[in-house]
């Protein structure tokens, strides 16, 4: 800038008409420009940009006094920067001193930047909604939950109320509410007070939704919404997509008398409900395969064990790691019939895994009832089921298994009639803690025409326990290694440190020294079976040894103290 | 405790005295008649079915009672709650809430004991029982869609598992309660582990659950990772570790060649528990975790009469094998200088 600049020369455009040059200039910029003066803040000139822009702003005008508030707060407080927005347009005005006695308000229309902003921040919005909704709604199988999240989302994104009503089943038809601040409501609603709302038997049925402004919200029914809600200002009904028929409809409801849907809202709830229809109607899928599942799952799960007086009947059944609870290893007790009064109990383990070995295993339990029923012997009818196992399966598949008989006997014992084809024999623990091996044996059951079947007979003295089990105890791999296999010493060990313990004790202990041994790992099914004489108080356990040290690592400097007893 | 004047005077003795005879019928009918006294089930539950069973711990910890007599009056405490349940019926009036313990963890009766506080207080009540695997569990939900899950975890090396529950549960959109001495003073692992709320004991879950319910918490998948390469080696190795330090146990002690099975098991299983404790103290960054185990552990072996030196060389064996990882030794150091 030189001392000849108009800057400079200010002076002269107030005496003087600004020269042509300079105000053709100015008139030329694309910036909107105000000349003030700087003692009374009076407007000296408006250029074409800043007159075209605001076209209430003149020469001879006041700043403070103009169309533009936000200016006229920058004059009062002496500020260098305001934004407005005049007629639409969105203006920032900086302030630039221009010498001494004036300065120079210099507009610009920002309108497309705040739009873009705008929009950007709304894109933002919808993207971060949608995330949280496909991460949220993703995250469940079960239907309630995924009404509800739909429902939640709803209302914190799109609505003052939301409602989800279900396609109509059986007459009825269910639905999940929630109005902001409020908590979800869910219950049914008859068929034929559907047409009451506007639109919703149109969605319901699979027609494209009606858009927002053509439903009249007045004619909602006021079941629709709570008491308390207020009048709905507008109303918006879309489909929630299923799988080639609607899951369900999305009921939004904003209050107000001015509340509107627009364009793009109606977009967003149709985005969102066809996120929100793709998990309630794989959630309704899912349902369908679990009830489906648990009708089938219901005959191969362990028995309700009766309690026959007089004996204590102790089950447990643990699948391999999965989440279809069954598996090869079963256990099945038939109570005393008309005919007989004893009580039979049966453990076995088809070869292979998962559901086809479950349903094997149905089918032997199902034979052994009806065999139990022709008061057979255990030997018998592990052979008659030999010959059924034999003549039915199309595939090659075993069972190993050990039939009883279970009776009570004088002074509180109780006798055992055993029988194995192929199984680990079962295990008995006395009263002085030592664990015997009951004396049975005999070929795989479903393999071989001619089987052979040794039963042999056990009495149990009160307190005295018999255990049945499958190989996936003994086999169960773990310890340090991570691959060595429980075996039956350690079993036995531990089955002896169970003396004078409930049955149900001591089987939850085995299986919780099985799970400590495994760490974790994987698991084979397992089933147990515990037949005991039950005795009233046990004295053996107020007297008995007490612990031994559980650190064994210093055991030899303590001779007979290192046999171990804890956890 | 202040006992409650329907108690009469060593009653808690009496009751004591019955689990440890595994006298069911006795207990049974103790339990009954408080009951038909009119004295609330939830005390009889609390005051005397669970204080019972922390004197059962702390008798066993004290080897004054054997591992099986443990057992026992637990298995007879669980009749007598089941006996309490049995005769108080309560309509549903709240959510529905699933209960469980964590994967490895056995200790069912203070979550059966949870689980009929909650029926108590009108919760619709699914009890998982011990030793729920976490997909057992996440099936349920799926399966349930209840408002909340319970988790119990009593030691504190099922705490790697227990967090890959809390973050199932909670993925799948279910807040999680996390209770169990396992989370430590105050629960504090609890919260490092994503739970949405911790509960000393059955009453204070009750009352959590009571009101406020479900809390507002991030996003689970912010806290789904812990542990750090230390964690993971140490995981990793956990058989060399262990098969290392009974090598170096049988060259300090030669008499360790000649144990049996039983004894060497029990041997393998004490190195295991150090290597499993340091783990957890990896996982969750808190040292505490394995200076409490070997406070306790100190105390339960003081009560048998082994001298400290076997743990302190049980420490070393394991540290002997960790000289790149400093935060492992740190660790352990901390626990070497609290057996005296």
């Amino acid at each position: 800038m030189t001392a000849h600049s108009p800057v400079t020369t200010g002076d002269e455009l107030v005496a003087t008409p600004a020269p042509a040059l300079l105000r053709a200039a100015l008139d030329a910029a694309s910036e909107a420009v105000l000349l003030c003066g700087t003692v009374d803040d009076k407007i000296l000139l408006v250029n074409t940009a800043a007159a075209t822009l605001v076209p209430g702003l003149a020469p001879g005008g006041h700043a403070a006094s103009g169309p533009l508030p936000g200016l006229a707060r920058a004059v009062a407080s002496g500020d260098d920067d305001f934004t407005d927005e005049y007629a639409g347009r969105h203006l920032h005005g900086r302030r630039r001193a221009l010498g001494d006695d004036h300065y120079g308000w210099y507009l610009r229309d920002r309108t497309d930047e705040v739009v873009r902003a705008d929009a950007l921040q709304a894109e933002r919005a919808r993207t971060a909604f949608l995330a949280e909704a496909g991460r949220r709604l993703s995250a469940s199988l079960h239907q309630g939950r995924c009404l509800r999240i739909t429902a939640e989302l709803a209302v914190a994104h799109l609505a003052d109320a939301a409602i989800i009503v279900l396609p109509v089943n059986r007459r009825h038809s269910q639905w999940v509410r929630l109005v902001a601040g409020g908590t979800v409501q869910e219950g049914r609603l008859r068929e034929n007070v559907l047409p009451g709302v506007p639109g919703l038997v149109e969605v319901l049925g699979g027609f494209p939704p009606i858009p927002s402004k053509w439903l009249d919200a007045a004619q909602a029914p006021e079941w629709l919404l709570p008491d308390g809600f207020g009048p709905i200002g507008a109303l918006l009904v879309t489909p929630l997509p299923g799988n080639a028929e609607p899951a369900g409809a999305l009921i939004l409801a904003r209050r107000g008398a001015l509340a509107q849907f627009s364009t793009e809202d109606e977009m967003l709830a149709r985005i969102f409900a066809a996120r929100a229809g793709a998990a309630i109607s794989a959630a309704g899928l899912y349902r369908e395969q679990v009830d489906t599942t648990a009708v089938l799952q219901a005959d191969l799960l362990p028995p309700e064990l009766p309690q026959p007086d007089g004996i204590e009947l102790v089950g447990s059944y643990q699948a391999a790691k999965d989440a279809l609870r069954i598996g090869g290893d079963f256990y099945d007790v038939f109570g005393p019939t008309e005919k007989s009064a004893d009580t039979v109990i049966a453990l076995g383990d088809v070869c292979g895994k998962g559901p086809e070995a479950a349903v094997l295993t149905g089918k032997v339990r199902q034979t052994l009832r009806a065999l139990r029923l022709v008061e057979a012997a255990p030997g018998d009818m592990l052979r008659v089921l030999n010959q059924a196992l034999l003549q039915s399966t199309r595939q090659h598949r075993f069972v190993t298994m050990v039939v009883g008989s279970v009776s009570r006997a004088d002074h509180g014992r109780v006798h055992l009639t055993l029988a194995t084809g192929g199984h680990p024999p079962p295990l008995v623990l006395r009263t002085d803690g030592t664990v015997e091996e009951v004396p049975t044996s005999g070929t795989l059951i479903g393999a071989v025409a001619r089987t052979v079947v040794r039963p042999a007979d056990v009495e149990l003295a009160p307190g005295e326990l018999c255990l049945l089990y499958s190989d996936g105890l003994t086999e169960a791999r773990g310890g340090a290694s991570g691959t060595e296999e429980y075996g039956e010493a350690r079993l036995r060990d531990a089955l002896s440190e169970c003396r004078g313990m409930p049955g149900a004790a001591t089987v939850e202990r085995i299986r919780q020294l099985v799970s400590d041994w495994v760490h974790g790992g994987a698991r084979d099914d397992i089933a147990m079976l515990a037949v005991r004489a039950p005795d009233r108080t046990q004295l053996s356990l107020r007297t008995g040894a007490r612990n031994a040290s559980p650190f064994a690592i210093d055991a030899p400097r303590r001779g007979d103290r290192r046999v171990r007893q804890r956890t | 405790m202040t006992v409650p004047t329907s108690f009469r005077s060593g009653l808690a003795e009496d009751y004591l005295q019955l689990v440890g005879d595994s006298d069911e019928y006795g207990a049974v009918a103790l339990v009954t008649e408080l009951l038909d006294a009119g004295v609330a089930p939830q005390r009889i539950m609390i005051d005397l079915i669970a204080r019972t069973q922390a004197r059962v711990g702390e008798l066993w910890a004290a080897n004054e009672w054997s591992v099986a007599r443990e057992h026992a009056a637990t298995a007879i405490s669980e009749r007598a709650l089941a006996a309490v349940a049995a005769r108080t019926m309560v309509r549903p009036s709240r959510g529905s809430i699933t209960i469980a313990c964590v994967d490895g963890e056995w200790h069912a009766l203070p979550v059966r004991l949870l689980a009929e506080m909650l029926r108590l207080d009108g919760w619709r009540v699914d009890f998982l029982g011990a030793n729920v695997p976490g997909q057992h569990l996440v099936t349920h939900l799926h399966q349930t869609g209840p408002d909340a899950v319970a988790l119990s975890c009593m030691i504190a090396t099922r705490l790697p598992r227990a967090h890959a529950a809390i973050t199932a549960c909670r993925a799948a959109g279910v807040p999680v309660i996390a209770g169990g001495r396992g989370f430590g003073p105050g629960g504090r692992y609890a919260q490092h582990l994503g739970a949405d709320a911790w509960a000393a004991g059955a009453e204070e879950a009750v009352q959590r659950l009571a009101r406020n319910w479900p809390p507002h918490s991030p996003d689970p998948q912010l806290s789904a990772f812990l542990g750090d390469e230390e964690y993971t080696y140490v995981v990793r190795h956990r058989g060399d570790l262990i098969g290392t330090a009974m090598k170096t146990l049988a060259q300090t002690y030669p008499r360790l060649r000649e144990y049996n099975t039983r004894q060497l098991d029990a041997t393998t299983e004490d190195l295991s528990h150090i290597v499993d404790f340091l783990a957890a103290a990896l996982y969750v960054s808190e040292t505490q975790i394995f200076t409490d185990f070997i406070t306790w552990t100190s105390a339960v072996l003081d009560a048998r009469g082994v001298p400290p030196v076997a743990l302190r060389v049980g420490l070393e064996a394991v540290r002997s094998q960790l000289h790149d990882y400093p935060t492992a030794v740190a660790v352990l150091n901390a626990g070497t200088h609290l057996v005296k």
